[in-house]
């Protein structure tokens, strides 16, 4: 073994061992670093007293200040709560007529709606509530169920095909898969379909549309009516608008009529309060601007 | 490399090629139908690869005597190849997972490439392929040279290097067929699990065995963080995976543990991957690398010593520090708090140890990128051991858990700590093994060098500024007292920074690409030159020669 030799650049001894080369001063351990070590273990052992800190076999120290985390945490949820309900608890009891007379209420309504909507309903009927293919254009004034806060409410608090036993229920039945149109009155009735919203249609979908309207009149004007401008009460979307659900061309409205339509919405109830239900009622009316 | 065997050695790895072409034969069948199959004919595939290697050499001349003579050091050689691979396999993926944030539709389409399939790999394989393997093949290097005794016989580091691999192979094809346990850092199924614990215990003796035969009085530093680095491995991998497979026909099996018992058990196991495998084994790589680079002594023998206890003492109590305010009971919480806050000093010891012993040695740092690679190392290390006791803070902890901002955290360790200490070390070591005077390129060090420092802190940079601004909306309440931002705006809000960090990662990537390039050229650069044998001083202590040991102090 290598003798302690004096490093040159520091001046301090080795401490003799030598490996492949490498050799070490003997430096003492820096003071700073004990004051750091008994300053740590100290803020370390003061903490163990104030906080729960050790397992004393089916208990353990709960510490000065009696902290609980389960408690603390139920307790600022209740301040919270308690602290809203300057405003929800007015939300709660109005009716919605009141609400929306109500300027301050409404500001409530808009701030607390959008996060609300944004976290449960954007994912499918995107951030504004514009939807998309399959999912309804909540901004278009164009409602399957009914565009008051009533209705809406009520369809949040439901669902639409749900597995809430008072679920609002619609079905479309697949007219051509299921072979109650033939596939000429399939047609047809498409063109007509598609002549309700002033669609411009090819001379071949021209020619088809007288037939179409009998087959519709005999067909689909139970739910979407004569006029084909739909009914809330069996959630038959209006036909004679620009809005569409699963798309207006010819090819998509033909799958609708051959495969029937069935879509769906989770029930909210026991997800969402009532009052937040309440809330997003209003603040998706509000989407559509002032058309109703 | 298999003419170096003797020819005992020769069967036995003839024997072990065919054990390995069994089990994989009996996972083929018992899984057939399942993942499980998959892997059996994988791993028969590189049992009977490794036998066919075997039988190719096996009638060549028996190895001169005069091999025992010098360390052996083909099994280093391979795995800083593989380590040099996994190294850029693992970033590639990386790249390609932080690219999927800003551009969900880069999954292509396919299963395989979905964001939960391919993030695993990317962590397991610069985890543990390009950790793991740097890890390996250093520690067979400093191991030998710090003890002057040559490895025991020739089977069983091949056996560690390549079991290893097989394992790692095992984890990433995994993932990519939707195989996982769903723990962090600890995916691979059952049957991988049995294996490497199988591997690693190798491993464990074979240090053992080593140090054993020293011809050194004491066990230098290194080698305690090495020893560290193996032995709580080993604990934790076995206990954290412990479950029972569904069947044994199946890949899937159920843990052990369940609720917040299974949760503080992976966090335990998580945290202290960090402690032994990130930091313990790659310490054990700076105190041989950076010293010997430098040409400097070790600023304080004492110093190392209190740190390895310091830090192998209190990490085992910090896992906790990943649950705080959960089910978790607070009185844990509040132990791996404190034992985190405390731990910061045997760390920052670590890193000033290091910096200290390049006192002296300043302008080396300067000229040198392959030892300022390491030096920026210690730097980040000091950088990212101080935030992580921040972080362990439980009013710190509130605003960061979840968010980017542990992302971030764990980048600063594994990119400017990890990787560079890797890479600053395998540049030292790369021209010893391949026995020549320099790397092929100093200057593609040098750009290695600026790539890789930038990679990280624009990587870090964007993390810090993400997690942050996302903790912040995540708890800003408007004047109704409810929630000011939705969770899709936090999103949304990310895009920027996600972008950033896929550059920052990008650059990373190119760097270790360069090095792989350089390593590369330079064992060319040997192969067309021929050997040169160097002098004396690189050799253990001959059988017989000196051979008593020195008495300890």
């Amino acid at each position: 073994m290598a003798e302690a030799t004096r490093d040159p650049v520091t001046g301090r001894e080795t401490t003799g061992h030598e490996w492949n080369g490498i050799e070490e001063l003997d430096t003492p351990i820096p003071r700073v670093v004990l004051f750091f070590l008994a300053a740590t273990t100290l803020f370390a052992i003061g903490y163990w007293l104030l906080m729960p800190a050790w397992p004393l076999g089916w208990t353990y120290t709960k510490g000065l200040l009696g902290n609980d985390q389960r408690e603390i945490v139920t307790r600022q949820v209740q301040d919270a709560a308690a602290e809203r309900a300057s405003w929800t608890s007015r939300i709660a009891k109005a009716s919605f007529a009141e609400i929306a007379a109500d300027p301050a209420l409404m500001r409530h309504v808009r701030d607390t709606g959008r996060t609300l909507f944004a976290d449960n309903c954007a994912v499918c009927h995107g951030t504004e509530g514009k939807g998309g293919p399959g999912f309804p254009n909540l901004a278009a004034g164009s409602w399957l169920w009914g565009g008051t806060p009533e209705a809406i409410a009520e369809t949040i608090r439901v669902g639409i095909n749900s597995t809430a036993k008072d679920t609002r229920t619609a079905q479309m039945m697949a007219f051509g898969r299921d072979g109650v149109l033939q596939r000429e009155q399939v047609l047809a009735v498409v063109s007509y379909v598609r002549s309700l919203s002033g669609q411009k249609l090819t001379e071949t979908e021209q020619a088809r549309v007288p037939a179409g309207k009998e087959v519709f009149a005999a067909n689909c004007a139970a739910c979407h009516g004569p006029e084909g401008k739909g009914m809330h009460d069996l959630g038959a979307p209006d036909l004679t608008d620009a809005h569409w659900i699963y798309g207006g061309d010819e090819q998509s409205v033909l799958n609708s009529v051959h495969g029937g339509r069935q879509g769906h919405m989770p029930s909210w109830e026991g997800r969402l309060s009532p009052t937040d239900i309440k809330l997003l009622a209003l603040y998706v009316g509000t989407l559509s601007g002032d058309r109703k | 490399m298999i003419a170096t065997l003797t020819v005992a050695e020769r069967q036995s790895a003839i024997a072990l090629s065919m054990l390995v072409a069994f089990f994989g034969l009996i996972m083929m069948i018992a899984g057939s139908g399942d993942v499980l199959g998959v892997h059996g004919v994988i791993v028969l595939l590189f049992g009977l690869g490794f036998l066919g290697l075997v039988m190719s050499k096996y009638f060549e001349p028996e190895p001169p005597q005069e091999r025992l003579t010098r360390y052996y050091d083909d099994p280093t050689k391979v795995g800083i190849v593989l380590s040099l691979g996994w190294a850029v396999v693992g970033m590639f993926f990386g790249v390609w997972v932080a690219a999927l944030l800003a551009w969900p539709d880069l999954t292509l389409d396919a299963g395989w490439a979905s964001f939960g399939r391919i993030r695993p790999v990317h962590t397991s394989g610069v985890i543990f392929g390009f950790g793991g393997n740097a890890l390996i093949a250093t520690s067979f290097h400093v191991l030998q040279r710090t003890t002057r005794a040559r490895l025991p016989d020739q089977v069983t580091p091949w056996f560690v290097l390549i079991g290893y691999n097989l394992f790692c192979v095992i984890a990433a094809s995994g993932y990519l067929m939707g195989v996982t346990q769903s723990k962090e850092y600890a995916e691979p199924e059952w049957y991988a699990d049995l294996w490497l614990v199988v591997v690693w215990v190798t491993y464990f003796l074979l240090y053992l065995r080593t140090l054993q035969r020293r011809k050194e009085p004491h066990i230098y530093v290194a080698n305690w963080y090495y020893m560290a680095f193996i032995l709580v491995v080993a604990v934790l991998h076995i206990v954290n995976n412990l479950a029972v497979p569904i069947s044994f026909g199946s890949a899937k099996s159920y843990s052990l543990f369940s609720g917040v018992q299974d949760a503080m058990t992976q966090w335990w196991y998580g945290h202290n991957a960090v402690a032994f495998f990130l930091t313990a084994g790659f310490l054990g790589m700076l105190y041989y690398y950076l010293p010997k680079r430098a040409g400097r002594p070790i600023f304080s023998y004492r110093l190392s010593i209190i740190s390895f206890w310091g830090i192998t003492f209190m990490y085992m109590w910090a896992g906790s520090h990943h649950l705080h305010y959960t089910a978790l009971p607070q009185w844990v919480q509040t132990l791996g708090m404190t034992f985190s806050v405390v731990l910061l000093v045997p760390s920052w010891a670590s890193a000033g140890n290091a910096l200290a012993t390049l006192n002296g040695a300043w302008d080396k740092v300067r000229d040198d990128a392959t030892l300022r690679f390491m030096m920026v190392a210690a730097v980040f290390y000091g950088l990212s051991t101080f935030e992580g006791s921040f972080m362990a803070i439980r009013a710190v902890n509130s605003l960061s858990h979840y968010t980017d901002w542990t992302v971030g955290h764990v980048h600063a360790g594994a990119l400017g700590w990890v990787a560079m200490i890797t890479f600053g070390s395998l540049y030292a070591l790369v021209p010893w093994m391949w026995k020549v005077e320099r790397i092929y390129s100093p200057k593609l060090v040098e750009v290695h060098f600026w790539l890789a420092l930038s990679g990280t802190i624009i990587y870090v940079f964007a993390m810090w500024n993400s997690g942050i601004i996302q903790g912040l909306m995540w708890r800003t309440y408007n004047d109704s007292g409810t929630l000011a931002f939705s969770f899709i705006e936090s999103v949304v809000a990310m895009r920027p920074y996600y972008i950033a960090r896929t550059v920052g990662g990008s650059l990373f990537l190119l760097g270790a690409i360069v090095a792989a390039y350089n390593v590369w050229m330079t064992i060319r650069m040997a192969r067309l030159r021929g050997v040169t044998e160097t002098g004396g001083t690189d050799e253990p202590v001959l059988p017989g020669a000196g051979a008593a040991l020195q008495p300890g102090e």
